[in-house]
This record gives structure tokens, sequence and C-alpha cells, in this order.
């Protein structure tokens, strides 16, 4: 039975605190933990020419960002077997070198905890209900979704599980 | 219909949200409307906001949810129907993660 852990939340979260849960729920049928933390860069995307960030505040829609992240873990759940799910979203002001977002995927096997792990955050990207605005010397302005977030959410959309 | 709305016009009321980079091109949060198709919401908002700020909301990327259920397309149409009492909420591209 696989056990899941979401949250959206505006403070910090602990890697090696979720790790240990993550670790301890898989128990002895867990062959792998596969990570991820997204991290604030400092480069502006809008400008794109490395003018400094100075924050970056996330919105979302409460209630419904957290069952989007729940359909998103049902669907890894539905193309792998997987024993633990840990997803932490932030939101808020947030600045460079800050924490956003942390995956925690435990499996039997690596290859699953790899792709599930991959497959949940190219989707938090796209489906997951967030919006991010970037505060620079430019002012304040809503980042646009990447064609490389499509595309990446868009090849597991091909390929069924 | 008609008993319904004498019993509580008030549940009839569609509340809506705009997020984002729409809440601040419509310049308000929340509003109220009386509609049950598309048609009838798009007419009021362009009545309520400016009709230049109402065609942001219809912009291609734009989606919208209606009791935070995601409508991702059709929904432009003028005789798609809205639930009456709804919570329909205009949603910009998401950019998370």
């Amino acid at each position: 039975m696989a056990t899941r852990y979401i949250q959206v939340q505006e403070s910090d979260f602990d890697f090696a605190a979720h790790y240990e849960a993550a670790r301890k729920l898989g128990g002895t049928d867990a062959g792998a933990i596969a990570g991820f933390v997204g991290l604030v860069r400092d480069h502006n995307k809008i400008a794109g020419d490395g003018s400094e960030v100075r924050s970056l505040t996330l919105e979302h829609y409460p209630g419904m960002t957290e069952s989007s992240i729940e359909a998103i873990v049902d669907e890894a759940e539905s193309r792998w077997p997987l024993l633990v799910t840990r997803v932490i979203h932030r939101v808020g002001t947030l600045l460079p070198e800050d924490q956003i977002v942390l995956v925690l995927v435990a499996s039997g096997h690596r290859d699953a905890a790899f792709a599930a792990a991959e497959f949940i955050m190219d989707y938090l990207k796209t489906r997951a209900i967030f919006w991010k605005r970037e505060a620079s010397a430019y002012g304040n302005q809503w980042i646009e979704s990447t064609g490389h977030d499509l595309e990446r959410s868009e090849k597991w959309r091909a390929q069924p599980s | 219909m008609a008993a319904k709305a004498e019993n509580g016009a008030g549940k009839m009321t569609l509340q809506i949200k705009f997020f984002a980079s729409l809440r601040e091109s419509v310049g308000i949060e929340t509003l109220t409307a009386e509609a049950s198709s598309m048609k009838g919401l798009r007419e009021q908002l362009q009545a309520s906001l400016s009709s230049e700020s109402a065609a942001v909301l219809y912009a291609d990327g734009v989606q919208i949810a209606i009791n935070q259920k995601l409508i991702a397309e059709n929904w432009r149409c003028d005789d798609f129907e809205i639930t009456p009492g709804a919570e329909v909420a205009f949603l910009p591209r998401v950019t998370g993660g």
C-alpha cells in the first residue's frame, strides 16, 4: 500500500527529515529512494541577461492546488509501483537559494523511483496550480511557462505507462 | 427553476475568482454574477470590467475551474452551461515546480 504526503506550505522543509520518513515508511520493500529539491536561482528569466532576481513569489489556489498535486501522484502511482511519495511545494515570497519544492519517491527498484520523481516534477511544472512572479530590477513580472516544460510534460503523455 | 430562485436566489449566484496575472489585469480578486451559461457570464464580465479586461480572461492559455475542477476546453462556447451557485475561477497558465 503506497503512502503519500502532500503539503503546500509557506515554511521551509527539512530534506533529511523527509528522507528518513520515506525510508522508514518504505521499510524492507524499498530498494531505492529518489529525491529532488528545486531551488530559487538569482538569474532573471524574463530579461534573460543574468540580472539579479530579488525574490520569487508563488501564488496558489487553496484546495484546488492540493487536489492538482494529488492527481499527479495518482497518475504516478498508476504508472509505477511506488511505496512512498512525498511532495512539498512552498508558496509565498522566497529568496535566491531558498528551497521551493521537494519530491521524494521510494520504490522497489531505482528505475521506477527515478522515473516517477522526474514525472512528478515535470507535471508539477505544467499541471499543478501555482503561479510565479519574479521581482527584479525590472519590477514585478509574472513568469511565463516555457516550451521546454511543456515538451517534457507532453513526452510523458505520449508515453503510456 | 423559478421556485428554486424564490427559495434562495443567493445560492444561484456565481462566485467568480481571478488568479495571478489575470487578477492584476482585471484589477479585482472576486466578483459575483448571475448567469447559467458562458454567454451570460461573458456579458456580465464585460459590463462589470472594461471590455479590454474581460477579453484577457478569454485569451489563449487561460483555463477555468468550476468548483475547483479544471475545464480545459470548450468553456469559451456561448452555450457552455455553468452549474448554479458555482465558484468559477479564471486561471492563467501555471508555472509551478
